[in-house]
């Protein structure tokens, strides 16, 4: 998930073309108080002309608590984004923020729940609440971690390393894993760190978080490599299912493969593996 | 009367002569010959170093309406130009003609020049900054004329462009007229574009400011063509020499560009030992280096040559044994100028070797794959690096048409939209380079190869490289930005287009 600022047309005129698998255009922290309406009025344009189809499109408005938040919710749902990212979320927000597009939605004819919402945890007391957060809401698709502002309102340093956000990062994984919705991480805000973006990428998979948000186009490409399946990885979930696909057939309740037994964590594994490979162009469709 | 791409040129241009128009890429071979060179031979014990300009301006026949000669190896830094058209201005000269390979912003003290009528005719590869400016608002007496690189070369070695007196900016000059462009203050590395001036004009002037006791080495411009030597204080501005682009861009855009260059070049199948490249120094062109440098590090690949203006990047691959040697006609920065000096693979080419199609074959006919750039195509794939989209000039064919011409395999990568424009036109402002010699045309939102090309077509897609025709760009470009006007001009003709072979493939008309 890529983050653009969005008070800047040619970036948007851009956006869908980076390689990202969705667009964050945003009106909160890239833009200055001064220039709130203007990047409202700007995205919402974008988002009527430009050809975004290639690309989930989500839009990350102003908090809910601001005079702005409102008023971005209000304008930006009116032309359908796919998703609304809400900052600082927090239950009651969330439900305030589900309100406003039950009636948008009425009103504009949309179908009832099509527009998401993705929750940016980034308060202590956001993540203490993740799981209740994700559950304010039916249109919750996934959480992003934000973890500048959480290390700032834990009032600790945030390095490059992360050891500081290992607690959030697992708390996040699991509640989404539990609650079946994408876990995204923090970005990496050294764009010049390549070698670092992929270390903490892959921190960030191995804890079990399913993406990870970008803040520049040229962190694309290592985040997908990171969260890639190799191709031997690939091969042997293939082989995961035929095995599994077989054994079904040939009504064997338990199969195993070279020499592993074939469980459902395996065969889950497996599909999730494959449905990455397919939806990264790896496998055919 | 029309080109064979259906541009309306009048028989004759006032100030220009006959008009030949042009009849295709390779149409005007055959049997050519170079023209005999009038010169004034050296005694034993003679002396050929000056004191200073003045001296030098007394032992030349100096008539007004004279050709006057300069290269470009000093780019936006370089002193000398102004400084010899200010000495004759001085003189009361009128009327002369200045072929200089390219003009460059620092040259702005040409426009006053041309306003007074001491510079009345311009020849040149590349113009831009405001002599460009002062040429497409009409204050030029006579229209400016584009060449190539080789087809000045061509011109200059057939007699078509007559030098009297070709003034050699020599970063190292000897007392007997040896030059060289690897030491001194305003070293510029290899003097390609200088070397047929100094071989035909009537006279030839070195100017340097790094005299050294004879003989220079190593030399690159021989002796024998050089007439009078003379030391100023400086040649020119050394920040001004290293070209403004040379290194890797960071915007995103042009690296998805140069990555979809590199999977045509990859599915083209030329990337193979033995294979070579040209690019240019602008950073989209550099990521496609880099782009390309990856697969031949994968693929175990050595290639014979990569050729053109050199770069500190091209200078890596070679020294990390991706190349065998590089063919250079200019050296963009100070680490192509310091390997030229110390690796003997790093060869010279003068600008005849590069791209004259009058030789027995050029370097460029050698290229497999050529990376150029483009202000305006249109959908028969003719480029304009000629004139901006509002028909003023801003540059020019350079190197574009002989390695267009000459390569297996020529590449134009470009932002669909540039500004706000389209970049893919009906037609294009000015043609620089026919179509006939564009394989394809990379974009960030598609790739779109020459329908002459089916063999590599049917190779793009058997490689699953996703194609576009050029007009399906062009429609994906005009949802974004919405047709633009076409551009109005007068009528008077400012610059005749000349292709590498001397015949006209366009104009350039005065713009409001």
């Amino acid at each position: 998930m890529l983050f653009m600022p969005g008070n800047n047309p040619s970036m948007l005129q851009d956006a869908a073309i980076l390689g990202a698998d969705s667009i964050i255009l945003d009106l909160e922290d890239a833009v200055s108080l001064t220039e709130k309406d203007s990047a409202r009025i700007l995205v919402r344009e974008a988002l009527k002309t430009i050809d975004f189809s290639q690309v989930e499109l989500v839009v990350r408005v102003n908090p809910m608590d601001t005079e702005f938040g409102p008023l971005d919710v209000d304008m930006i749902a009116r032309v359908k984004p796919d998703t609304l990212l809400i900052p600082k979320a927090n239950e009651e927000q969330i439900k305030i923020v589900d309100t406003m597009l039950d009636k948008i939605e009425a009103e504009e004819g949309y179908l009832a729940g099509s527009i998401k919402i993705i929750a940016l945890i980034e308060t202590a007391l956001g993540l203490e609440n993740v799981y209740n957060v994700i559950q304010a809401s039916n249109r919750i698709v996934g959480v992003l971690l934000g973890g500048e502002d959480l290390t700032s309102d834990l009032g600790i340093e945030r390095t490059k390393e992360g050891e500081e956000i290992f607690y959030a990062r697992n708390k996040v994984a699991t509640a989404c894993r539990a609650l079946k919705v994408d876990s995204i991480d923090t970005p990496f805000t050294d764009t010049n760190d390549f070698e670092g973006l992929a270390k903490d990428t892959a921190k960030a998979k191995s804890l079990g978080l399913t993406g990870k948000s970008a803040i520049n186009p040229r962190q694309i490409e290592i985040i997908h490599s990171v969260f890639s399946p190799t191709e031997a990885e690939l091969k042997h979930a293939l082989k995961v299912l035929e095995v599994m696909q077989q054994a079904e057939k040939e009504g064997k309740g338990v199969c195993s493969l070279e020499g592993k037994m074939i469980d459902a964590p395996v065969i889950n594994r497996a599909r999730n593996t494959v449905a990455l490979g397919r939806s990264l162009g790896l496998l055919e469709r | 009367m029309a080109t064979i791409l259906g541009r309306e040129l009048p028989d004759t241009v006032d100030g220009y002569g006959e008009v030949t128009p042009f009849k295709g890429a390779c149409r005007e071979g055959g049997v050519k010959t170079r023209k005999a060179v009038k010169l004034t031979s050296v005694n034993p014990h003679e002396q050929k170093v000056l004191d200073n300009l003045e001296q030098v301006f007394d032992k030349l026949n100096l008539k007004d309406g004279m050709t006057i000669s300069f290269h470009h190896h000093l780019r936006n830094g370089d002193y000398v130009l102004n400084m010899v058209v200010d000495g004759l201005a001085k003189r009361g000269l009128k009327d002369l003609t200045v072929a200089a390979s390219s003009i460059f912003p620092i040259h702005e003290p040409l426009v006053t020049h041309i306003e007074n009528g001491v510079v009345t005719g311009l020849v040149a590869n590349y113009i831009s900054g405001p002599v460009a400016e002062a040429i497409s608002k009409g204050k030029l007496k006579k229209p400016a004329i584009m060449q190539t690189h080789g087809g000045r070369a061509r011109a200059i070695e057939s007699g078509d462009l007559q030098i009297d007196v070709a003034f050699i900016a020599a970063p190292t000059a000897d007392n007997y007229g040896n030059i060289n462009g690897v030491y001194g203050d305003a070293a510029c590395g290899t003097l390609g574009y200088a070397m047929a001036d100094a071989e035909y004009a009537d006279k030839t002037v070195a100017i340097t400011d790094h005299l050294v006791p004879f003989p220079a080495c190593p030399i690159q411009i021989s002796q024998v063509f050089v007439d009078y030597v003379v030391q100023v204080e400086s040649i020119g501005d050394a920040k001004g020499i290293v070209s403004g682009t040379t290194k890797i861009t960071k915007d995103p855009v042009a690296l998805i560009i140069a990555k979809r260059a590199a999977e045509v070049i990859k599915a083209s199948g030329l990337v193979k030992d033995g294979m070579s490249f040209q690019t240019g120094a602008g950073g989209t062109s550099l990521a496609v280096a880099a782009e390309l440098k990856d697969i031949m590090q994968r693929e175990g690949v050595v290639g014979s040559f990569a050729a053109g203006g050199v770069t500190g990047y091209l200078v890596e691959m070679l020294e990390e044994g991706l190349f065998k040697t590089l063919f250079d006609v200019q050296c963009f920065d100070l680490k192509a100028i310091s390997s030229f000096r110390n690796n003997s693979t790093h060869q010279a080419m003068s600008a005849s070797m590069y791209g004259n199609p009058h030789t027995k074959g050029a370097v460029v006919n050698c290229l497999d794959i050529m990376i150029l750039g483009a202000t305006e195509i249109d959908t028969e794939f003719n480029v304009n690096v000629t004139t901006s989209s509002s028909g003023m000039i801003m540059g020019g064919s350079g190197g574009h048409s002989d390695t267009a011409a000459g390569a297996k395999l020529s590449i134009v990568v470009t932002n669909l939209m540039k500004a706000r424009l389209p970049i893919i036109k009906d037609k294009v402002t000015t043609i620089t380079t026919p179509g006939e010699s564009i394989d394809v045309v990379v974009t960030e939102r598609g790739i779109a190869v020459n329908p002459r090309r089916t063999d590599l077509i049917e190779k793009l897609r058997q490689a699953n490289v996703p194609l576009l025709t050029i007009e399906e760009l062009k429609i994906i470009a005009e949802k974004i930005t919405g047709v633009p006007k076409t551009v109005q001009t007068l009528e008077k003709i400012v610059a005749v287009v000349e292709y590498r072979d001397g015949s006209v493939i366009d104009v350039v008309r005065q713009v409001y």
